[in-house]
């Protein structure tokens, strides 16, 4: 296993540069960039240039790539050309609300869609199996916003029992944090639990129909034992996924859902930055996103063993 | 007596303690309830039109950037609601020949850091701010000398007697001449500062600070405002509350909800079609608190085929009318005024000479008789067309049915503003063909004065995106600034917006006045045409 770990670490490191490549230059070849933002209107040709020189814009681009890498491997993000931030403050300062969010909206849509999805499967056809569909079709067909904005006027507006918008630290107090993440957790849970009901439902179809379970049937096991014990287990592995895709997800931006609540996650600093051609900040947020995609990947893996014995790696 | 007495004094001590503890517990409760009331009622929670990004309002001339330096920093001259420049931080004597300024700084003023405001270092500001600005640029030509006669005098010598000077120094919108600390000034230019050390009536909480989220600002205690009351941007600029957060809210709706809900103050610009459900609302008040607003504008290529052709320019200037515009743009007939002053209605230099056309869209049947005579080969005209900003979305698609009605063959270049910004500035692409018009808007403050307005500048490739070059446009340019009074002034400007329209430098497209909403608990809110001044505000 720790071989296997290590194989995937080392291969990670290609796919980073890759994402590094891909970034650095696609920022640099689209229009615009942060010079032309600070400079304004009114700036000219000379001043412009004179601004670009001093970001080191004009530089050849392997250079300006070389300079970078280079800075990263000292553990360096750069700072922010636009507020003149450091990069690693500025994603520090939306950890907090987007792995709230995060969080909150993975363990909600799993305590419910998991257990809902796979009493769907085990009455399939039933009443229960068909309401578990159609909630399924409305949380992928309604968009989140549709749903935030009716929270907030239900909760907000007219009951007055929830702020309508913003984020509190956990370190200034247990209800005034949680009362601002209860309605943005409770818009994106329908689109998860959604997800990951209708994922657990159709992988539980399938392994219910397997010989094996057939078997444990015949040698008498309890149904509830078949189900547990047999059949959630070996269905687990794809809903261990979805999980794992959905939460990284999560992470690396809801933007819709932090503008809708005013949350200050990474999702609205990534976007803020790509629209103000912050490069440092796009290049440090698609960079470590990538990083994360990388390690929720090996983690599903490693959790894989875990679930079925059967996979070696 | 014994173990039972023992057990009940135990318990009656064990429920007076639990009880003491309860009470004291609900007391802080309360209490910090009530502190959270006290402290909350001396904030100002506001929702500015966008996030502040850029802290150097001299290196920018975004407007959030300028408001953040009416915080933080003072002027020399302010321009008062008569448009007449009042003294800020200085008083001022002009020798009799008009050639020499003698500016006298007042008493008290002092930076955030506790050191005295002296003239070297308001020498250097200006000389830093001079740099970038247009008005600026324009004195920096007619100056001989700029320096410190003593620590509290400045001295400025002319090379010839202009009439703008107590204008450009106390112009109310960006780039507004705000006074650093020397060491701060001397920053270059082109180069952003990062210190944000003033002498305003706020300091800025550089800690707090979170770009794209919020930006916290606290009253500066050692603030001196002047005895007169508040006018604009000049007389007293008394702090009522110790703090002001600006809060980022990219979602129109959410701003509005939580306005209503009461937990924000203000709202800069509400989205139009949202304050309906603010109104008749007894707790907020929505209220154009900026008359001059924005003033809408269309803008040509002059660097080539077909709008470098004066005909073509005015056969497409001829084909729109301004109410189609503004209607698609606000919606609200309330929220805007058909306005063929280039120099904005409702200040002294307005006219409407030669925009009557724009306002009754009248020159449909003129403009398609000039397509022809111009020989219009029916190559497309290519518009560029900002699909992210609410304020500019809607122009280009009026204009490009405006334009095919007339004759012209359009297609429109549909992309996000940043790259709309750095389209429209490429000369090299414009020459090109690349693009052939855009659609934009200017603080009414920015476009009222010839010098000040960066689109009547008709220098060519020296000034603003489409580059006309007049140089019969700029003589009287320079005619109006070395212009000693009002009437003169006015009579230059009435030959500005004929020369202007004439050549189809810009065409003016109307004013857009946007209502500002907050809640009925904030009195003092000031009128300006840079707003909001959140000096004089309080919270009641």
């Amino acid at each position: 296993m720790s071989g296997f770990i290590l194989r995937r670490i080392l291969a990670s490191i290609p796919v980073l540069l890759v994402v590094a490549v891909a970034v650095f230059m696609l920022l640099r070849l689209t229009p615009g960039d942060p010079a032309s933002v600070i400079a304004g209107d009114n700036a000219t040709v000379e001043q412009l240039a004179r601004i670009r020189d001093q970001l080191g814009l004009d530089k050849p681009f392997h250079r300006q790539f070389a300079e970078w890498i280079l800075r990263l491997l000292e553990g360096d993000f750069g700072t922010s050309i636009i507020s003149g931030t450091p990069v690693m403050r500025l994603i520090a300062d939306r950890i907090e609300p987007t792995l709230s969010l995060a969080l909150s909206t993975i363990t909600l849509s799993v305590l419910i869609a998991v257990p809902l999805g796979a009493l769907a499967a085990a009455r399939q056809g039933s009443l229960l199996d068909r309401t578990v569909i159609a909630l399924c079709i409305i949380g992928f067909s309604v968009p989140v916003f549709v749903i935030a904005y009716g929270l907030i006027q239900i909760f907000a507006v007219q009951l007055r029992w929830l702020p309508v918008q913003g984020f509190r630290s956990i370190s200034l107090g247990i209800w005034p944090f949680a009362e601002r993440l209860i309605m943005p957790t409770l818009a994106l849970t329908f689109l998860y639990m959604a997800l990951i009901a209708r994922m657990t439902r159709t992988s539980v179809l399938e392994v219910l129909g397997e010989d094996f379970v057939r078997t444990a049937r015949a040698k008498g096991i309890t149904e509830a034992a078949v189900f547990l014990r047999h059949a959630l287990r070996n269905a687990a592995v794809p809903i261990v996924t979805i999980i794992g895709i959905g939460f990284a997800l999560l992470i690396s931006g809801v933007v819709v859902t932090e503008s809708v609540f005013n949350l200050p996650g990474i999702g609205r600093l990534t976007i803020d930055a790509v629209l103000a051609r912050d490069y440092p900040v796009v290049q440090a947020v698609i960079l470590l996103s990538s990083l994360l995609y990388v390690v929720i990947n090996l983690a599903i893996d490693v959790i894989y063993v875990a679930l079925d014995p059967r996979i070696r790696y | 007596m014994g173990r039972m007495q023992d057990e009940r004094s135990f318990s009656s001590v064990a429920r007076l303690t639990r009880r003491a503890t309860l009470l004291g517990a609900g007391a802080m409760v309360l209490a910090s309830g009530a502190r959270a009331q006290r402290t909350a009622s001396r904030t100002i929670r506001a929702v500015m039109h966008g996030p502040l990004r850029l802290l150097d309002p001299i290196a920018t001339t975004a407007y959030i950037s300028r408001d953040h330096g009416y915080m933080i920093y003072d002027t020399l001259v302010a321009a008062d609601e008569n448009f007449q420049p009042r003294p800020q931080m200085a008083e001022w004597d002009i020798s009799g020949d008009r050639l020499t300024y003698t500016f006298t700084l007042r008493d008290g003023l002092a930076w955030h850091d506790g050191q005295p405001v002296t003239a070297e270092d308001c020498v250097a500001s200006l000389k830093r701010w001079w740099q970038r600005d247009v008005m600026g640029q324009l004195l920096a030509g007619y100056t001989a000398s700029l320096e410190a006669a003593d620590p509290r005098t400045i001295a400025l010598r002319l090379k010839q007697p202009v009439g703008f000077v107590l204008d450009a120094l106390g112009k109310p919108s960006s780039n507004v001449p705000f006074m650093m600390p020397r060491r701060v000034a001397e920053t270059p230019a082109t180069q952003l500062i990062t210190d944000t050390t003033g002498s305003g009536p706020f300091k800025f909480v550089r800690e707090e600070f979170q770009p794209g989220v919020r930006s916290i600002y606290v009253k500066n205690e050692a603030y001196r405002p002047r005895a007169e009351p508040p006018s604009w941007a000049s007389g007293g600029k008394p702090v009522k509350v110790d703090r002001v957060e600006w809060i980022v809210m990219p979602d129109a709706q959410t701003a509005v909800n939580a306005l209503a809900n009461g937990e924000i103050d203000y709202i800069d610009e509400p989205q139009v079609d949202l304050l309906r459900l603010l109104e008749g609302n007894d707790d907020i008040v929505v209220r154009n608190n900026n008359k001059f607003g924005l003033q809408v504008i269309a803008r040509m290529n002059f660097l080539a085929p077909p709008f470098n052709d004066v005909r073509l320019r005015r056969a497409a200037m001829l084909s729109l009318k301004q109410e189609s515009f503004l209607a698609a743009m606000v919606g609200d007939r309330r929220g805007y005024t058909l306005c063929g002053a280039m120099f904005v209605c409702g200040t002294p230099l307005a006219t409407d000479i030669g925009s009557e056309s724009l306002v009754r869209g009248n020159g449909v049947t003129e403009a398609r008789r000039l397509l022809r005579e111009a020989g219009y080969d029916g190559k497309p005209i290519r518009i560029i067309q900002p699909t992210d900003v609410n304020t500019q979305k809607t122009q280009p698609i009026v204009g490009a049915q405006f334009l095919r009605q007339a004759g012209f063959n359009v297609e429109l270049l549909p992309m996000d503003w940043q790259t709309a910004v750095a389209t429209r500035g490429n000369a090299r692409l414009a020459a090109e063909g690349g693009w052939h018009m855009f659609f934009t808007a200017f603080g009414g403050a920015d476009v009222s004065n010839p010098l000040t307005s960066l689109p009547l500048n008709a220098a060519g490739l020296d000034g603003f995106a489409g580059w006309p070059s007049d140089p019969e446009l700029q003589a009287l340019r320079i005619r109006f600034a070395e212009a000693s009074n009002l009437q003169e002034r006015q009579e230059i400007a009435v030959r500005l917006q004929q020369r202007a329209l004439d050549q189809v430098i810009y065409i003016p497209l109307g004013q857009v006045a946007t209502p500002a909403a907050w809640s009925a608990r904030l009195r003092g809110v000031l009128d300006g045409p840079a707003v909001p001044y959140f000096w004089n505000m309080e919270r009641v």
